[in-house]
C-alpha cells in the first residue's frame, strides 16, 4: 500500500512538470511580448528594456522557465504586472473564497447525486427511477451559468429572497453573509449532481446484478449489511468521479463567480485575462491544475485503500 | 472457378511438395522468453521462459497432442507457430520449406496452409460480423470474389453441421458456445489449410457438446485430409484424438511418443503424476502413484537442470546440474519413437502406474 | 485463386442460398428507427437546424438592426413575439441567427478533436510501445487541467474570436478523445478475433479496416456526440465570458451575457438564449444515449 502510494507520487512528478511547461508555454505561443501589451506604443526603448529586465523577460526562454518554476515551487509567483502587488496574496485570498463555494457545492451536489442514484437503482424501472434519471439527464446538459441566471431571476428579481451579487460585507452578521452563499452553492451543486447520480445508479445496478449480493441476501443478511456491501464495492468508481468533478467545480466556478460577482479565483482569472496580467494568470492556472493533480492522486490512493485489486 | 472445397482425400494435393515421408511440420529449438518488468523504474527484473528449446515434428495426416498444466507453454507454442508472436530463436520448417526464410515459404503463405482454432469461441468471433461474414472474411481478403466467398462460407457451415439458411446471418451472441466453436472451425477451414492447430478448442464446452465437436473434428480430418496439432490439458480428450502425444512442463518437452506407448507406460515422473491426477471410473486403473501436489514452480525462475526436480521424488544432485536431453528410455523396449527427458533410470522404470 | 478453390462440392447447397448478411450499420439503423426518444430528439435538432440555417425563411427582421425606441419589449409583444433585446433587435430573429455561430462553435471543435484525437488514439492503441506511451503521457498532462480552465486560459491568451474559441475547445477535447479511442482500440486489438484475422494472413490495414475500425468507430462516434453536448455549453460559456464571439454578432452565450444586464427590466427575455443552449445540449446528450444502445449488438436480441 505504501509502495503504491510512493509509486503514484513519483508518477505525478512528470505530469506536474508537464503541466508547468504547458502553463509557461501557453503564454509564449501567444504573439507579442507581455510587456509590449502593457506599455503604451510610444514608450521609449529604454523603458521597455527596463521593464523587461524587471520582470525577467530579457533572459532566454529556458532560463525564464527555470527561474519561474524555481520560484513557483517556493510559492513565489512574482508581482502582478497590473498593480505590482504580490501575486500569491491576491491568489490565496481568491482561492479561499473559491474553496468555500466549491466545498459546499460539492458536498451538496455529491450527496444529492448519491441519493438520486441509490434511489433510482433500488427502484429500478419504476417511477422514482424514471424521475431521477430524467433529472440526471437534465442536470448533465444544464449550462450552469444559465442556471445561475435563472436562480437570480426567481430568487432575487421576481422575489426578494436572496442577495444576487457579491459575498457581502465583513461587517454584516454571519446569518446575512450566509445568505450570499445560497444561490452560488446551489448552482455549483448542480454541476456534479447529474453525473454522480448516473454513475451511482449504473454502478449499483451492476453490483446488484452480480452473484455475491444474491449470496448475501440468501445468507439471510438483512437489508443494511447488503447496502453496506454495495456501498463498499461502488465506492471506488464513484470516488474517482468525485475527484474529477471537484476539479471541474474549481475550474467551472469561473462562470458562476462571474454571474454572482463572487471574488474567487475564477473572477481573478477573468480579470487577469482582460488586464493581460500574465503572472497572475500563470499562477492561477498552475495552482488550480496542481491542486487537481494532487486531488486525483489522493483519490487513486483512497481507491486502492478501499479496493485492494486496484493496487498493482 | 469453383468456390467449393477439395473433396477426394485420395487425390494428391498439388501443395504437397515433400511427399508423404516429409513431415508436414518440423520445429527445431523454438524459444520464447518474456521480459518481466517491475520496480519503481520499470526495468527488466527477470524473464519468463515460456517456451524453451522446444523441438518436435508433425507427420502428414497425423494428430499430435500436446498436454501439460496451464502455463506450461502449450498456447505460446501455438502462437509462435502461427507467428502471432515472433520467436526469440529456433526454426519452423513447413513441408520442407523453412518458414520466413528467403529460400523457404513466407509467413503469409504458411498461414494459408496452417490455421488455428482458439479456446474462447465468443471473443474469437467479431461481434459485428455475421457468421457468413466471419467465415468469408479471410478468403475475400485473399482475393476471392464476394459471391464465391459467401458460397464457400455456406458450404462450410453445412460441413460443420449448421444449416446455412438458419445460421449464416446470425451474430455471435445469438449462438450457443458449441455452435460458435463450429463456426470457428469452419472459419479456420475457409482457407483450406493442411494443418489446423486446435488450442484448447473444446475446453470451454459442456461434456456432451464437447463429444459432438470432437467427432466433427475427426470427420473433417478424414474428409479434408487434415493434420491436427491438438492442444489440451484434458488427458482423456488427448488420448481420444491423438496419434502421438507430447508432454510439456514449464516451457520444455519432457516426454513424447505414440499415444498407446505413453498412456500404457509413461516414463517421465511428471507424466506419471499427471496421469495419476486424471479422474477415471475404471477401478482397475486406479493408481497408487502420488498425484501432483502444489503448483508448478514459478516459470519466472525455473529450477536449474531438470525443471521437474523440485517436485520429483527421485531427484538426485545431477538433476540440478545438467538438463536431461530427450532420449530413448533406459529400458528401451520401444521402437525408438518414444523419448523422455530424465536422467534417472529408477524414475523412469518406477513401479507401473496402474494396478492389474 | 485456384490455390484455394479446388474440386467439386460434396454438400449440396441449400436451394435458396442466403444473401450476404445485412451490414452491421444497417441493423443499427433499424434499431434506431424503433427508438422513440432518439427519433423525437433528432426531430427537435433538425428543427433547430432549420430555424438557424433557414433563418431568413422564419423571420423577416434584420438580426443586427433594431429600433432603440422598441428596446427590451416583453415576450408576447405584437410583431416581436419573443420580445426585443437591449438595442431593440427582435429576439426571435437573434435566436435563429445566433444558433448558426453557436452550433458552429460547438461542432467544429468536436470534429477537429474527432479527427486528430481519433487518429492519435487508434495509433497509440494499435502501435503501442514507445509511440503509444509518448502519446498517452502527453495527453495525461492535458488531462491534469480542469477542462473549462484550460479552455478559458487558451482562449484568454489567444484573444477572443470564433476561431480562437474553436482552437481552445479542440485542445480541450483532444485528450479525452485520444483516451477513449486508445482504450477501445487496445481492447479490440487484444481480442481473439483480431488474432484470428492475423492468423488468416490478412494485412494490418485490412485488419484495422474490417476488425478494429468497425468496433472502434461506434464508441468514438457516440462519445463525439456526447461531447457536442458539452461543447455547446462550453463554447457558449466562453462567449458568455466575452472570450468567444464578439458583439454585435449573434451567439447564444453572448446574447445571454448582454441580456443578463437587463434582467431587472425584462427577466424572462434574459433567460431565453440559455434555454436554447440547454435544449440543444440535452438533445445531443439524449441522441448520444440512443446511438449507444442501438450500437450495442448484445443488448438487442
Amino acid at each position: 500500500m505504501l509502495l503504491f502510494a510512493i509509486r503514484r507520487l513519483i508518477q505525478a512528478i512528470p505530469i506536474l512538470l508537464g503541466v508547468s511547461l504547458v502553463v509557461f508555454g501557453l503564454v509564449h505561443i501567444v504573439p507579442g511580448n507581455p510587456i509590449d501589451m502593457l506599455l503604451p506604443p510610444e514608450a521609449s526603448p529604454e523603458i521597455i528594456a527596463q521593464m523587461k529586465a524587471a520582470f525577467g523577460f530579457d533572459k532566454p526562454l529556458y532560463m525564464q522557465y527555470l527561474l519561474w518554476l524555481l520560484r513557483a515551487v517556493q510559492g513565489d509567483f512574482g508581482l502582478s504586472v497590473f498593480n505590482a502587488t504580490p501575486v500569491w496574496g491576491q491568489l490565496s485570498a481568491a482561492l479561499q473564497n473559491t474553496f468555500v463555494l466549491a466545498i459546499l457545492g460539492a458536498a451538496l451536489g455529491f450527496s444529492m447525486g448519491i441519493l438520486c442514484g441509490m434511489v433510482s437503482a433500488l427502484y429500478h424501472g419504476r417511477w422514482p427511477d424514471k424521475v431521477f434519471s430524467a433529472i440526471a439527464t437534465v442536470g448533465v446538459s444544464l449550462p450552469h451559468y444559465w442556471c445561475a441566471i435563472v436562480l437570480v431571476l426567481f430568487c432575487a428579481v421576481l422575489h426578494d429572497w436572496m442577495p444576487a451579487q457579491g459575498m457581502g460585507d465583513d461587517s454584516l452578521p454571519l446569518y446575512d453573509r450566509l445568505q450570499y452563499l445560497v444561490l452560488p452553492v446551489i448552482t455549483l451543486s448542480l454541476i456534479p449532481m447529474g453525473v454522480i447520480g448516473r454513475l451511482v445508479r449504473a454502478t449499483v445496478l451492476d453490483i446488484v446484478g452480480q452473484d455475491f449480493v444474491g449470496a448475501l441476501s440468501a445468507k439471510g443478511l438483512t437489508r443494511w449489511p447488503v447496502i453496506r456491501h454495495i456501498a463498499r464495492n461502488a465506492a471506488p468508481p464513484v470516488l474517482a468521479l468525485m475527484g474529477l468533478q471537484f476539479g471541474y467545480l474549481l475550474g467551472g466556478s469561473i462562470l458562476v463567480e462571474t454571474v454572482f460577482n463572487w471574488p474567487g479565483s475564477g473572477n481573478l482569472l477573468n480579470l487577469a485575462i482582460f488586464r493581460r496580467d500574465i503572472p497572475v494568470l500563470q499562477a492561477t492556472i498552475l495552482v488550480l491544475a496542481t491542486f487537481f493533480v494532487m486531488l486525483n492522486l489522493l483519490v487513486d490512493i483512497a481507491q486502492a485503500a478501499i479496493d485492494p485489486r486496484i493496487r498493482r | 472457378m469453383s468456390a467449393s472445397l477439395k473433396q477426394d482425400p485420395h487425390s494428391p494435393d498439388p501443395r504437397d511438395r515433400g511427399g508423404p515421408a516429409q513431415p508436414l511440420l518440423i520445429v527445431d529449438n523454438l524459444r520464447k522468453h518474456f521480459p518481466v518488468r517491475g520496480g519503481l523504474l520499470n526495468r527488466q527484473v527477470a524473464t519468463v521462459q515460456a517456451v524453451d528449446d522446444v523441438s518436435f515434428s508433425v507427420r502428414k495426416g497425423e494428430t499430435l497432442g500436446i498436454v501439460g498444466e496451464s502455463g506450461c507453454g502449450k498456447s505460446t507454442t501455438a502462437r509462435l507457430l502461427m507467428r502471432l508472436m515472433e520467436p526469440d530463436a529456433g526454426s519452423v520448417i513447413f513441408d520442407g520449406d523453412p518458414v520466413g526464410d528467403r529460400r523457404g515459404i513466407s509467413v503469409s503463405d504458411m498461414r494459408r496452409q496452417m490455421q488455428m482454432v482458439f479456446q474462447d469461441s465468443y471473443t474469437s468471433l467479431n461481434p459485428r460480423m455475421t457468421m457468413a461474414e466471419s467465415i468469408a472474411y479471410a478468403p475475400r481478403m485473399h482475393g476471392l470474389g464476394r459471391r464465391e466467398a459467401y458460397d464457400r462460407a455456406e458450404d462450410l457451415l453445412s460441413r460443420v453441421g449448421l444449416n446455412p439458411r438458419q445460421y449464416a446471418r446470425r451474430y455471435p451472441h445469438e449462438l450457443s458456445g458449441g455452435q460458435r466453436q463450429r463456426v470457428n472451425i469452419a472459419r479456420a477451414l475457409a482457407l483450406e489449410p493442411r494443418l489446423v492447430i486446435l488450442d484448447e478448442a473444446v475446453a470451454a464446452l459442456d461434456k456432451s457438446v464437447e463429444a459432438q465437436v470432437l467427432n466433427l473434428l475427426t470427420d473433417l480430418k478424414q474428409s479434408l485430409n487434415l493434420t491436427y496439432l491438438f492442444i489440451s490439458h484434458d488427458l482423456n480428450v488427448v488420448e481420444y484424438m491423438s496419434d502421438r502425444v507430447m508432454v510439456m512442463y514449464l516451457g520444455r518437452v519432457v516426454e513424447a511418443g505414440p499415444v498407446e506407448s505413453i498412456y500404457r507406460r509413461p516414463r517421465h515422473p511428471y507424466t506419471r503424476a499427471l496421469f495419476a491426477s486424471k479422474p477415471t471410473l475404471d477401478p482397475d486403473r486406479r493408481t497408487t502413484e502420488m498425484p501432483l501436489t502444489g503448483d508448478p514452480p514459478n516459470p519466472i525462475n525455473p529450477p536449474s537442470g531438470c525443471r521437474f526436480r523440485t517436485r520429483c521424488a527421485f531427484a538426485q544432485p545431477r538433476c540440478a546440474e545438467t538438463l536431461p536431453p530427450l532420449a530413448a528410455p533406459f529400458d528401451g523396449d520401444t521402437d525408438g519413437t518414444h523419448v523422455v527427458a530424465c536422467h534417472i533410470p529408477e524414475a523412469q522404470s518406477a513401479m507401473a502406474v496402474h494396478h492389474g | 485463386m485456384s490455390d484455394i478453390a479446388m474440386g467439386t462440392p460434396l454438400v449440396s447447397r441449400p436451394d435458396a442460398p442466403a444473401a450476404p448478411a445485412p451490414g452491421y450499420w444497417k441493423s443499427v439503423g433499424q434499431r434506431l428507427l424503433t427508438d422513440k426518444t432518439t427519433i423525437a430528439v433528432t426531430l427537435v435538432l433538425l428543427g433547430i437546424l432549420f430555424i438557424t440555417l433557414g433563418a431568413p425563411l422564419v423571420t423577416h427582421y434584420d438580426p443586427y438592426h433594431g429600433s432603440v425606441l422598441g428596446r427590451l419589449k416583453p415576450i408576447g409583444t405584437p410583431g416581436h413575439w419573443l420580445g426585443t433585446d437591449e438595442t431593440g433587435r427582435d429576439l426571435w430573429t437573434r435566436l435563429c441567427y445566433g444558433g448558426r455561430l453557436s452550433l458552429l462553435a460547438a461542432i467544429m471543435p468536436v470534429t477537429i478533436s474527432l479527427i486528430v484525437g481519433g487518429f492519435l488514439g487508434i495509433l497509440a492503441g494499435y502501435a503501442g510501445g514507445i509511440v503509444g506511451t509518448l502519446i498517452m503521457r502527453t495527453m495525461d498532462v492535458f488531462y491534469a487541467f480542469p477542462s473549462i480552465l484550460l479552455a478559458i486560459a487558451i482562449c484568454g491568451l489567444l484573444g477572443n474570436g470564433l476561431s480562437n474559441s474553436i482552437i481552445a475547445l479542440a485542445v480541450v477535447f483532444i485528450p479525452p478523445m485520444v483516451r477513449v479511442s486508445e482504450t477501445v482500440t487496445t481492447q479490440s486489438r487484444n481480442l481473439d478475433f483480431v488474432e484470428a484475422a492475423r492468423a488468416s494472413g490478412t494485412t494490418t490495414p485490412q485488419i484495422i479496416r474490417y476488425h478494429v475500425l468497425a468496433n472502434v468507430l461506434g464508441p468514438i462516434l457516440v462519445y463525439a456526440t456526447s461531447l457536442i453536448s458539452v461543447s455547446i455549453i462550453l463554447s457558449a460559456g466562453l462567449s458568455f465570458l466575452g472570450l468567444g464571439v464578439t458583439p454585435p454578432q449573434a451567439e447564444w452565450g453572448l446574447m445571454l451575457n448582454s441580456l443578463r444586464q437587463a434582467i431587472y427590466v425584462q427577466p424572462y427575455v434574459a433567460a431565453l438564449p440559455g434555454l436554447m443552449i440547454f435544449a440543444t445540449s440535452m438533445c445531443f446528450n439524449l441522441m448520444s444515449d440512443g446511438f449507444r444502445s442501438a450500437m450495442d449488438v448484445r443488448l438487442n436480441k
